[in-house]
C-alpha cells in the first residue's frame, strides 16, 4: 500500500509542479507522474502476484467521512492497466506538448486525471470512490476542452461528455446510495455484508441503475454518444488514456457492484448486460469500418471491444448464477485479459493517431498515405496493435479472444434458455466484429500508411520525437507479451477474478503456453510464432539464394498510362463503401452526387460533387428529438426572459399578487 | 521408445502435410480447371499446368512497384508461412501432427485472416486503383465469409465439447451418426460457400480472368511478378488444399491415420488425396453450373452462409 501511496504522491506532485515555468514544466511534471504510475504498477503487480488485500484509511484526508482505500487483486488489474498506460502517456508528453497540453491548467489536469485512474479502483467506500469518480470525470471532461480555441467540435463534444458522465455519475450514486441506506455503512465491505439480506428487488433496482452509469462510461451502445465526440477531441495522450482505462472504469464499477458487492445477484442482470455488450460489439465495429477521421475509427473499436469485455462479464455472471462456477471464471478471465490488451494496444493506437495528426495536421484518412516511408516507428507501432486489435495470432487480442471463446463454448453445457441465447449471441458477435475490425484496421494502415501521400501535409511528414517513439513503443509491449507469453498473465487475472466469484478453476500454464486441462483447450502462442518466423526466414533465405539481391523498380500499372496520381488511389471513404452499402439499413448513410453538366449537352460534365457521411443513427434518432425538445422548451422560457427590467417588475408584482391571495 | 517413436511420427506427419498440401493444392486447382474444360466440352490444360506456372514464375525477375514499401515483399511471406503453419498443425494425413495439441479453430480461423490481411494490404501498398479496389472487395467479402467459417466450425466443437480441431475428428470418428445431424449438414453447405469465397472461385470470384469490373483476387495482387507472384499463388492454392481437406476430414474424417503407425500414415495420404479430389470435383462441378454474381449482390450469399452457420448451432443445441 505504501508503494501506492507514494504514486499517488507523486501524481500529486506532479499536478502542482505544473505551476512551474514554462521551461521545466512539462518535463518535470512528466517525469513525476511517469514515477508516480511506476510506483503504483509495481504495487499493484506485488498484490497480483502474491494475493492478499492491503488497506489503508485516513479520517483526515476527506473530512468528517474520511478516505477508504484497499488495494485488492481485482482493482490491482486495473490500476495495473493505468498506470502501465499513464506512464508511456507521461513519457509521450514530453515531446508532445507543444500546442495544446502546454497550458499550466491542462497539465496539471492531466496528472490529476491519472492520479484518479489509478485511485477509483482502490476506493473501497461509497464516498471515497464517488470522490475520484467525480474528479476522474470533471479532469478529463476539462482536459477535452483544451483545444476549443481551434476546434469548435471540442466545446459540443465536452458538453455531450459532462451531460452523459454527470447523468451517469448520479446513476451509479444513487444506486450505490440504496445499498448504504439499506445496509450497516457506506463502505464496500459494510455494502457486502448487508447485500444478502436486502429485498430481492432493491438489489436488483440498485444494480440495474448504477448499470446504466457504468454501462454509460463502458461507452455501451445506446449510451455512447459521447464517446466517438469526445476522445477524438481529446489531446491523444488523453485520448489513449480516456478509451484504455477510463472506459475501463465503467467495466470495473460493474463487476465490482454486480459480481462482488451483491454476490453475483440474479441471471437477468447479466442477460443484460451481455446485451449491452452485443450491441455495442457489433455496432461499435460497423461504425469503426465506415469513419474516415482515425481517432474516431479508434474511438467505435474501442466501443467494439468493450462490447466484447460486457459480453465476456455478462456471460460469467449468467453461468455464475446458474452454477458453472468455472465456466464463469473462464469467462470473467478473459474479459479482464481482454481489458488488459485493449489498454496495451488501444493506447498505443491513440498515441500513434496523436504522431500522425502532430506530424501531418489531420486525422483524416482521405488526406493521408504514405507514411510508412515517413514515420517508418509509427508505422510499426500502429501495424503491431492492429495486428493485436485483428487478433492475428500470436498478439494479444488473439489470446484473449481465444479465452473468450473458450468461455463461451464451454458455456453452451447449461440448461438455460436465457443464457444459452447469450452465448449463442456471444458467439455470433465474436465473429462478425472479427471480420469487421480487420477491415476497418486494413484500411486504416493501408489508407494512412501505404501508397502515396493524399495531401501536402502527409507528403511533408517526418517521424516524431524520441520520447514519443519510447512511449508509443512501450505501449507494444503488453501486444506481444500477453500474445506470446498468455502463460505469464494468467495467473495474474485468474487471481483478479478469483475476488468476484469463487471457483477452484486453475488454468495451467506451462512454460508460456496456455492450457484449459479441463476444457481440452491449448493453445501455445510462443511454438506457433517460431514456426511462422522459421517459414518466413527460410522463404527470404530462398529468395536471396536463388534470385538477385535487389529488384527492379518500376511503375505500378496504370492501365498502360505512364501516370499514376496519388488521387487515383482508392480513399477510406472508398475503401468502406461496399461495406456501407451492404449494412446501409443499420448505418443509414446520407450520399449525395450533384453532376453540373457543361451548357452545351448534356452527355459532358462539367463538374462532380459527391458527398458522403456516415451519422451515428443512434444519436440522430434517439437522443435529437429530446435535445430538440429541451431546446424548444428553452426557448420558449427565454420569451418570458427577455431582459426587461420592466417586464421582470411586472412578474415580481403579479407574482406578490397572487401569493398574497392565496394566503388571504 | 514409444515418446521417441511418436516425436519421430509426429514430425514425419507435419511434414508429410505440408509437402502433400503444397503439390496438392496446385493440381487440385488444375483438376478444376480440367474438368470445367471437359464439362464444356473442351481439353482444357493438363492438370499439372499451375505447378508448371509457379516453376516459370520462379525464374523471372523480382520487381518492385514504385511508392510500394516492405509491405509489398512481406505479404507473400507472410501468407505463404500462415498458411504453412495452419497446415502443420491440422489433421490433414493424421490425427496428431506436431503442435496438434494447439490446433484450435480459432488458430485455425485467424491464420487464414492473416493472410487475407497481409493480401490486402500488398494490394494497397503501391497506392493503385486496382490493388486499392480489389483489397476492399477482398476484405468485403471477408468480413463476411469470415464468421461464416468461424461459427459453422465453432458449432462442430459444440458438438464435439472441444475446439481442439483434432478432438473434433476423433470424436467425429467415435459418433458416426453425427455427420448425418442436422447440425453437420448445415454447417457443411454454410462451409462451402465460405469456402468458395475464400478461394475466389465462381460465383464469388472468376479466378480465370483479369477483367477490371470484376476481378477481386487478381486485382489485389496486379503489382506482383515473378517469385514474389510464385508465392503469393503457391500461398493461395495451398490455401484453398487446405480448406478443401479440412471440409473433407471435419465432415468424413476416416481413413485419417489415427494411430503412429506409417501403414497408416500412408492410407491417410491416399485418403485425403481422393476426398479432396472429391470435394473439387463437386466445387468444379458448381461452378461450371453458375455464373458470377453481381458484387452486391455476393452479401446474400455469404449472409445466407451465416445465417445457416447459425442454425447449424442452433439445430445442435436443440438435438443433443
Amino acid at each position: 500500500m505504501a508503494l501506492l501511496l507514494i504514486g499517488f504522491g507523486l501524481c500529486g506532485l506532479a499536478a502542482l509542479s505544473s505551476s512551474l515555468p514554462q521551461r521545466v514544466r512539462v518535463v518535470v511534471a512528466s517525469s513525476l507522474g511517469a514515477l508516480g504510475c511506476a510506483f503504483a504498477f509495481s504495487a499493484a503487480m506485488g498484490v497480483l502476484v502474491h494475493g492478499g488485500t492491503q488497506s489503508f484509511h485516513s479520517a483526515r484526508i476527506l473530512p468528517t467521512i474520511g478516505l477508504s482505500l484497499s488495494l485488492d487483486p481485482l482493482g490491482s488489474l486495473f490500476v495495473l492497466a493505468s498506470s502501465f498506460v499513464g506512464f508511456a502517456a507521461c513519457i509521450y508528453c514530453i515531446g508532445y506538448v507543444r500546442g495544446e497540453l502546454r497550458s499550466r491548467t491542462a497539465m496539471s489536469l492531466m496528472m490529476v486525471f491519472i492520479l484518479t485512474l489509478l485511485a477509483v479502483p482502490v476506493a473501497s467506500s461509497v464516498v471515497s470512490f464517488m470522490f475520484f469518480w467525480e474528479l476522474m470525470a470533471l479532469s478529463s471532461m476539462l482536459l477535452i476542452l483544451t483545444d476549443q480555441r481551434h476546434s469548435g467540435d471540442a466545446r459540443s463534444a465536452a458538453l455531450w461528455y459532462g451531460v452523459m458522465t454527470q447523468l451517469g455519475a448520479a446513476a451509479i450514486l444513487f444506486g450505490l446510495l440504496l445499498l448504504t441506506l439499506h445496509g450497516g455503512g457506506q463502505t464496500f465491505d459494510d455494502l457486502r455484508t448487508h447485500a444478502s439480506s436486502l429485498h430481492g428487488a432493491v438489489r436488483s433496482f440498485a444494480f440495474v441503475i448504477s448499470l446504466l452509469g457504468f454501462a454509460s462510461k463502458a461507452g455501451a451502445v445506446p449510451l455512447h454518444v459521447w464517446l466517438p465526440k469526445a476522445h477524438p477531441e481529446a489531446p491523444s495522450p488523453v485520448s489513449a488514456l480516456m478509451s484504455s482505462s477510463m472506459v475501463a472504469m465503467g467495466v470495473y464499477g460493474i463487476i465490482r457492484v454486480g459480481g462482488q458487492l451483491l454476490h453475483g445477484g440474479v441471471v437477468w442482470w447479466w442477460v443484460v448486460v451481455a446485451l449491452f455488450g452485443v450491441v455495442s460489439a457489433l455496432y461499435g465495429a460497423l461504425h469503426a469500418t465506415t469513419s474516415t477521421d482515425v481517432k474516431r475509427l479508434l474511438a467505435y473499436s474501442t466501443i467494439d471491444i468493450l462490447g466484447l469485455v460486457l459480453v465476456g462479464v455478462g456471460a460469467s455472471g449468467a453461468l455464475y448464477d446458474t452454477g458453472h462456477p468455472d465456466v464463469a471464471k473462464l469467462a470473467l478471465m478473459s474479459a479482464l485479459l481482454l481489458v488488459l490488451a485493449h489498454a496495451g494496444f488501444k493506447g498505443a493506437l491513440f498515441l500513434s493517431a496523436g504522431s500522425i495528426e502532430r506530424s501531418t495536421g489531420t486525422r483524416d484518412l482521405d488526406q493521408l498515405g504514405g507514411l510508412v516511408h515517413r514515420m517508418p516507428v509509427t508505422a510499426t507501432v500502429f501495424l503491431i496493435s492492429a495486428g493485436s486489435i485483428m487478433a492475428v495470432p500470436t498478439l494479444s487480442g488473439f489470446s484473449s479472444e481465444w479465452l473468450l471463446l473458450q468461455g463461451l463454448l464451454h458455456g453452451f453445457t447449461v440448461t438455460s434458455t436465457s443464457t444459452l441465447i447469450i452465448m449463442l449471441l456471444g458467439v455470433v458477435s465474436l465473429a462478425l466484429t472479427g471480420g469487421l475490425t480487420a477491415v476497418a484496421f486494413v484500411k486504416a494502415f493501408g489508407i494512412g500508411f501505404l501508397g502515396q501521400p493524399r495531401s501536402v501535409g502527409a507528403d511533408q511528414a517526418h517521424d516524431v520525437t524520441v520520447t514519443m517513439k519510447i512511449a508509443m513503443g512501450l505501449l507494444t509491449v503488453p501486444s506481444i507479451v500477453i500474445g506470446v507469453l498468455p502463460g505469464l498473465v494468467i495467473p495474474l487475472v485468474s487471481r483478479a477474478a478469483g475476488v468476484a466469484l469463487s471457483s477452484d478453476l486453475s488454468p495451467v500454464t506451462k512454460g508460456t503456453s496456455l492450457i484449459l486441462s479441463q476444457f481440452r483447450g491449448v493453445i501455445k502462442p510462443s511454438l506457433l510464432l517460431i514456426g511462422l518466423l522459421a517459414v518466413m526466414l527460410a522463404l527470404w533465405l530462398g529468395s536471396r539464394l536463388l534470385t538477385e539481391r535487389r529488384a527492379r523498380v518500376v511503375d505500378a500499372w496504370a492501365c498502360g498510362r505512364d501516370l499514376q496520381t496519388p488521387r487515383m488511389q482508392y480513399t477510406a471513404t472508398s475503401f468502406a463503401e461496399p461495406l456501407q452499402r451492404v449494412f446501409a439499413d443499420v448505418l443509414q448513410p446520407q450520399s449525395d452526387l450533384e453532376v453540373t453538366h457543361v451548357a452545351e449537352s448534356q452527355y459532358y460534365e462539367q463538374s462532380l460533387t459527391y458527398e458522403n457521411q456516415v451519422r451515428d443513427v443512434i444519436e440522430q434518432r434517439g437522443y435529437r428529438p429530446f435535445i430538440d425538445v429541451t431546446l424548444r422548451a428553452g426557448g420558449l422560457a427565454r420569451r418570458i426572459q427577455n431582459g426587461s427590467v420592466h417586464r421582470y417588475l411586472a412578474f415580481g408584482f403579479v407574482a406578490l399578487l397572487v401569493i398574497l391571495v392565496v394566503i388571504a | 521408445m514409444s515418446a521417441t517413436t511418436s516425436n519421430v511420427f509426429s514430425i514425419t506427419a507435419t511434414l508429410l502435410q505440408i509437402v502433400l498440401v503444397a503439390l496438392l493444392g496446385p493440381l487440385l486447382i488444375g483438376f478444376m480447371a480440367k474438368t470445367k474444360a471437359r464439362a464444356e466440352g473442351r481439353v482444357g490444360a493438363p492438370i499439372v499446368q499451375p505447378l508448371r506456372d509457379i516453376r516459370k514464375l520462379l525464374s523471372k525477375q523480382r520487381l518492385h512497384a514504385r511508392h510500394a514499401s516492405v509491405i509489398l515483399p512481406l505479404a507473400p511471406m507472410v501468407i505463404l508461412a500462415s498458411t504453412t503453419v495452419a497446415i502443420a498443425i491440422s489433421p490433414l494425413v493424421a490425427t496428431h501432427p506436431l503442435l496438434g495439441s494447439s490446433a484450435d479453430v480459432l488458430v485455425i480461423v485467424y491464420l487464414l485472416l492473416t493472410g487475407s490481411v497481409a493480401a490486402a494490404l500488398a494490394g494497397l501498398d503501391a497506392g493503385t486503383a486496382f490493388g486499392g479496389m480489389g483489397a476492399s472487395r477482398a476484405m468485403t467479402i471477408g468480413a463476411l465469409a469470415e464468421p461464416a467459417l468461424l461459427v459453422a466450425v465453432i458449432a462442430m466443437s459444440i458438438q464435439s465439447g472441444t475446439s481442439n480441431l483434432p478432438g473434433i475428428v476423433a470424436t467425429t470418428m467415435t459418433h458416426p451418426n453425427w455427420v448425418s445431424g442436422p447440425s453437420r449438414l448445415l454447417a457443411l453447405v454454410a462451409l462451402v460457400i465460405v469456402v468458395i469465397a475464400e478461394t475466389g472461385r465462381l460465383p464469388v470470384d472468376n479466378p480465370a480472368t483479369h477483367l477490371e469490373l470484376t476481378m477481386i483476387h487478381e486485382a489485389m495482387i496486379l503489382e506482383y511478378a515473378g517469385p514474389e507472384l510464385a508465392v503469393i499463388t503457391l500461398g493461395a492454392s495451398m490455401r484453398l488444399g487446405l480448406l478443401f481437406s479440412l471440409i473433407a476430414n471435419l465432415f468424413f474424417p476416416w481413413g485419417i491415420a489415427t494411430d503412429g503407425s506409417y501403414a497408416a500414415l500412408s492410407l491417410g495420404v491416399v485418403a485425403l488425396v481422393a476426398k479432396t479430389a472429391i470435394v473439387a470435383l463437386g466445387i468444379a462441378l458448381i461452378e461450371v453450373r453458375s455464373a458470377k454474381l453481381r458484387l452486391f449482390r455476393l452479401p446474400e450469399l455469404l449472409a445466407g452462409g451465416f445465417v445457416l452457420s447459425v442454425l447449424a448451432v442452433i439445430a445442435g443445441l436443440v438435438t443433443r
